[in-house]
This record gives structure tokens, sequence and C-alpha cells, in this order.
């Protein structure tokens, strides 16, 4: 075992579980005041079960023993076989540092996709999807890319830290369950702009900080490619602010802050399958061409008329396309070329193609049976107050409303009178922008 | 008594404050709030969305006055909101039939 890369992994394993927070405040900040909490429960609960699932069976699924090339056995169920003794099959670093690194990607997968459906989904709902997506669309996709034996490894597809596993399989995954969703009461009609930007540019930088560990840390030795990895993050992230800001003062008059957060995450994203098989000129054409590609790709939606609310189709499916196909050609010593791109378009395609058939079916079927879609009045009022019986911000001095109730325990959250009868913090006051 | 109200730019409310206070004015209520006039808001485009704001951030000032002052304190207000630009705003007079100073119970003009 050595130590320095057993310290390494385990490090960067704390790195990446700040960025499922960091990503519930970058999205947080971006949804309306109303929806805020809900945004960051969504992004928070899968901290709860998919580091549940994981145990039980996702590391299993993910890493066991490989069944077909397409998804791993039982054998590990509930991490039964591995010992604080036992080692990668390369020998550095615990066996239970892997599994702990591996769980945190597991964890921020699925809550991606949260951002595209802000403010309309029922909390039990999502928690449900969550579990299910988790299950039969990232274990077994992440199987393919990084297991001994999955068929895209196999394939010697380039998917370094997960741009295909993780960012294409949430992007297209987020775009077939807002299809089966549908889009939030008034969207183009009104603004729904961000209700605290400085709270999505925190989340943004924490991301930014926890994919140092996300990227870097997919080497899973302290080396010099998780230098390269580091380095590279770091360059194709700046290059793609750059970019995203540069697009949108000529097209839309503005350097936006949300720009700036998004770009970020654009530049991230891109880099993370490609950023240890390319120089840091590569590293740089990657962030800038994700940069302005997203920037671009955000208003498809509108366009194509589909209420990907965050943008996680536009950011992270097309971020992780740009960056899946362009290490096709940019990759160094010999790798890149029009085969090793063929490859890459297969990867990226057939994760497009089975996880928007998997995550369509799975939206449908919790559509179907408990509802995926919250009730237009709650909606409308807000879900924070509907599921999660909380407002974000209370800032009223008047508080009229908050008196305890002498009649009795308060009604359950989330039944139908709850609106009515729970106490509505800031309720005169609050003007939804 | 009349009651003046007026709707201005925020960016004047400063310079009718200050106007407000000249004049002699003892105490005003300010409040924000927003609206339209005959510009009918205007569009912005954000996020590659183009978004009409049709209730434009003004803020509503309020003072109470005798009538003998009512008039020249409506100049005194539309000079120190004017830019000339659109969307300076409106201010009207209405009729008050009382008044009452709650810490005393004066009433009437002497409430002022």
């Amino acid at each position: 075992m050595n130590g320095a890369d057993t310290a390494f992994v385990l490090v960067s394993a704390f790195f990446v579980m700040l960025m499922t927070p960091g990503l519930a405040f970058f999205y947080g900040g971006m949804v309306r005041v109303k929806s805020a909490l809900n945004m960051l429960m969504m992004s928070f609960i899968s901290l709860a079960v998919v580091s549940v699932l994981w145990v039980l069976f996702g590391y299993s699924l993910t890493f066991g023993p490989d069944t077909g090339g397409l998804i791993g056995n039982l054998d590990h169920a509930g991490l039964s076989g591995l010992s604080p003794d036992s080692l990668t099959e390369q020998g550095g670093i615990p066996l239970l540092a892997f599994v702990l690194f591996q769980m945190m990607f597991a964890v921020l997968a699925p809550a991606l996709m949260s951002g595209a459906l802000a403010d309309r989904v029922t909390f039990g709902a999502w928690a449900v999807f969550l579990t299910l997506w988790a299950t039969l669309v990232y274990f077994p996709v992440a199987h393919w890319v990084w297991a001994e034996g999955g068929w895209l490894r196999e394939l010697e597809v380039i998917d370094f830290a997960g741009g295909t596993a993780v960012h294409i399989n949430a992007g297209i995954g987020a775009l077939a369950a807002v299809l089966v969703v549908g889009e939030r009461i008034g969207f183009t009609k009104d603004p729904m702009r961000p209700h605290n930007l400085p709270l999505v540019v925190l989340g943004a930088a924490l991301l930014w900080f926890g994919w140092f560990g996300f990227n870097a840390g997919s080497a899973l030795a302290a080396d010099g490619t998780a230098a390269t990895m580091a380095l590279n993050t770091q360059i194709a992230t700046g290059a793609a602010l750059a970019g995203w800001l540069a697009y949108e003062r000529l097209r839309h008059g503005a350097f936006t802050t949300l720009g700036a957060a998004s770009g970020a995450i654009a530049g991230l994203v891109a880099i993370t399958p490609a950023g240890a098989s390319v120089n840091a000129m590569g590293a740089l054409v990657i962030g800038a061409v994700a940069g302005v590609v997203c920037s671009w790709a955000v208003g498809l939606k509108y366009k194509l008329g589909y209420d990907d609310s965050l943008d996680v189709v536009g950011v992270h499916l097309v971020g992780g396309l740009v960056g899946t196909l362009l290490v096709g050609f940019l990759a160094v010593d010999g790798v890149g070329g029009p085969a090793q791109f063929g490859k890459q378009a297969l990867g990226a395609f057939s994760v497009l193609a089975f996880s928007f058939a998997v995550s369509w079916l799975l939206a449908k079927l919790v559509q179907a049976t408990i509802g995926f879609r919250a009730d237009p009045d709650d909606e409308t009022a807000g879900v924070d107050q509907a599921f999660h019986a909380e407002t974000a911000y209370d800032f009223t001095a008047v508080g009229g409303s908050t008196g305890r109730d002498p009649g009795g325990p308060p009604a359950p959250p989330g039944t139908a009178a709850a609106p009515e009868t729970a106490p509505r913090p800031g309720r005169a006051t609050k003007v939804d922008a | 008594m009349k009651l003046l109200t007026a709707v201005i730019k925020p960016a004047q409310l400063d310079e009718v404050k200050e106007a407000l206070r000249a004049f002699g004015v003892q105490g005003l209520t300010v409040t924000e709030t927003g609206g339209y006039g005959r510009q009918r808001g205007h569009t912005e485009v954000y996020r590659g969305a183009a978004y009409t704001v049709d209730l434009v951030p003004k803020v509503r000032v309020e003072v109470l006055a005798p009538d003998e002052d009512a008039g020249q304190l409506v100049d005194v207000v539309v000079k120190a909101a004017h830019t000339g630009k659109i969307g300076d705003g409106k201010v009207w007079v209405v009729p008050v039939e009382n008044a009452v100073r709650v810490r005393t119970g004066e009433r009437g003009p002497d409430a002022l």
C-alpha cells in the first residue's frame, strides 16, 4: 500500500463530497425564492439515498465482478468481502478508499439532474426517481465506463473522470425526466430569474474546488497524471468562463454573473473526460469551445420548448459531449485521431441512447404510480412550504402570521390543507421576481 | 388638509426628501413600489430569453399638508423629481377628512 496515494485519494473523496452541497447552492441560488429550500434538498437528499444504495448494492453492481460487460454482480453487496486490508488491483490504495471516492461520484451524478426539474416535482417522487435512476442507469453506465470488463472500457473509450458516465448520463437523463414532467407553470412567460446570485457563485466556487478531487483524484495516485489533470482542470475552466462571458457579451450585451458561474461549470464538465489525455493547449481549446458552445446551447430550451429549468442539458450534456468528442482528436501520445474519435462518439451515443430510454421509462413509472408533478397550487405558492414547511428567508419585521396556533397541533406538511393553515412567515411581503 | 402622493424614480428620492425638508415639511412616508405609465415598461434580455419588465421599480412618497401649502408642495416635488426622461412618475393630491397624532391625540392640522 502506498501511503501518499491513499492520503491523496481519501482527501479527494472529501473534496468530491463537498461538490454535492456546492451543487445545492449553485442550483439553490438560481431558482425563485419560493423553492430555494426544495432545490437545496433535492441535492442534499442524494447524500442520504445514494450513500445507502452504494453500500447495499451500488458498489457491487458498479465494480463487482463483470457480467457480460454490462453490469457487476452482487458478490460485494453490503460491501461483503471488503476488509481494511483489501487493496485495489494495482495495489496502491485500500479498496475502501476507492469505495468512498466512487460513492461520492454516485451521490453527485443523480443530484445533477435536479436542476432541470426545479420548482415543480414532489420531494417524495424525486427521492424515488433518484433511487431508481442510480440503480438502473448510473450503476450500469459507470460499470461500462470504469469497471474491469465494462464494455466501453474494453473498447478504450477515454472517460477519465466521468464526462460520459456522469455528465452526459445525467444531462440526457434530466432531459428525459423533463419531457415526462413537463414545463413549469409560466415557463417562457415569467422571467424566473435567479433569486440569489451570490449563492450561485458560492456554489460554483465550491464545485470548482471539489472538482480538483473529482478529476485529479480519479488518477487514484498522487502522480504525474493527477498533476496533469489538476492543471488542465484549471486551464479549461478559466477558458470556458472567459468564452461564455465573451459570447454572452456579444449576443446579449452583458457579462452576467450567472454566465460566469455557468461558464466555469461548463469548462469543468468538458475537461472531466479529457484532462488526463490532453496537453495544456488541448485543455485550453476544450475549455474555450465548451464555454462558447454551452452558452449558445442554454438558449435551445426556448427554441425547442423543453423546460430544462437550470440548464442541466445545456451545460452538462452539451459540455460532456464537447469534452468527450474533442478528446478523440486532441488526445496526445498518438492516441487522438479519427479512430479514437469514432470510439468516443460510440461511447457517448451509447450512453445517450441507453440513459435517455431508461430515464424516460423510470420517470413515466414514477409519474404513473405515485405522481411526479407537484400540485399546481403548491407549485404556484412555492414547493418549499408545501413539502418542507419552511421558507428560505424570513426578512419580515411584521411577522403577523408566525404566532403559535392555539387550536391544536399543526397540520402535517404536504397535505392539501397545509398551505392555508401552516404558519407562513413573510407571506404578506414576499414578492416573487 | 391634503394628501400628496408622488410616485417617482428611486434615484430621485434623495432630492425630493431634501426639497421637502427645505420647504418645511415635518414628516413623510416612503414605500418601495412598482408600476408603469405610458412608457409601458421595457424589454430585457437575460440568459438568451427576452422578457418585458412591465412593473418598473418606483418609490411612492406620501405627505400630509395643510390646504394652503398643497399647491406649492406639488411644484416642489415635481421640480425635485424631474429628470426629463421617460418614467419620471406622477404626483397627485386628494382631500383628507381628518388626521390624528397618535401620541397626543391632537386632531386636524395640529396633528401634521
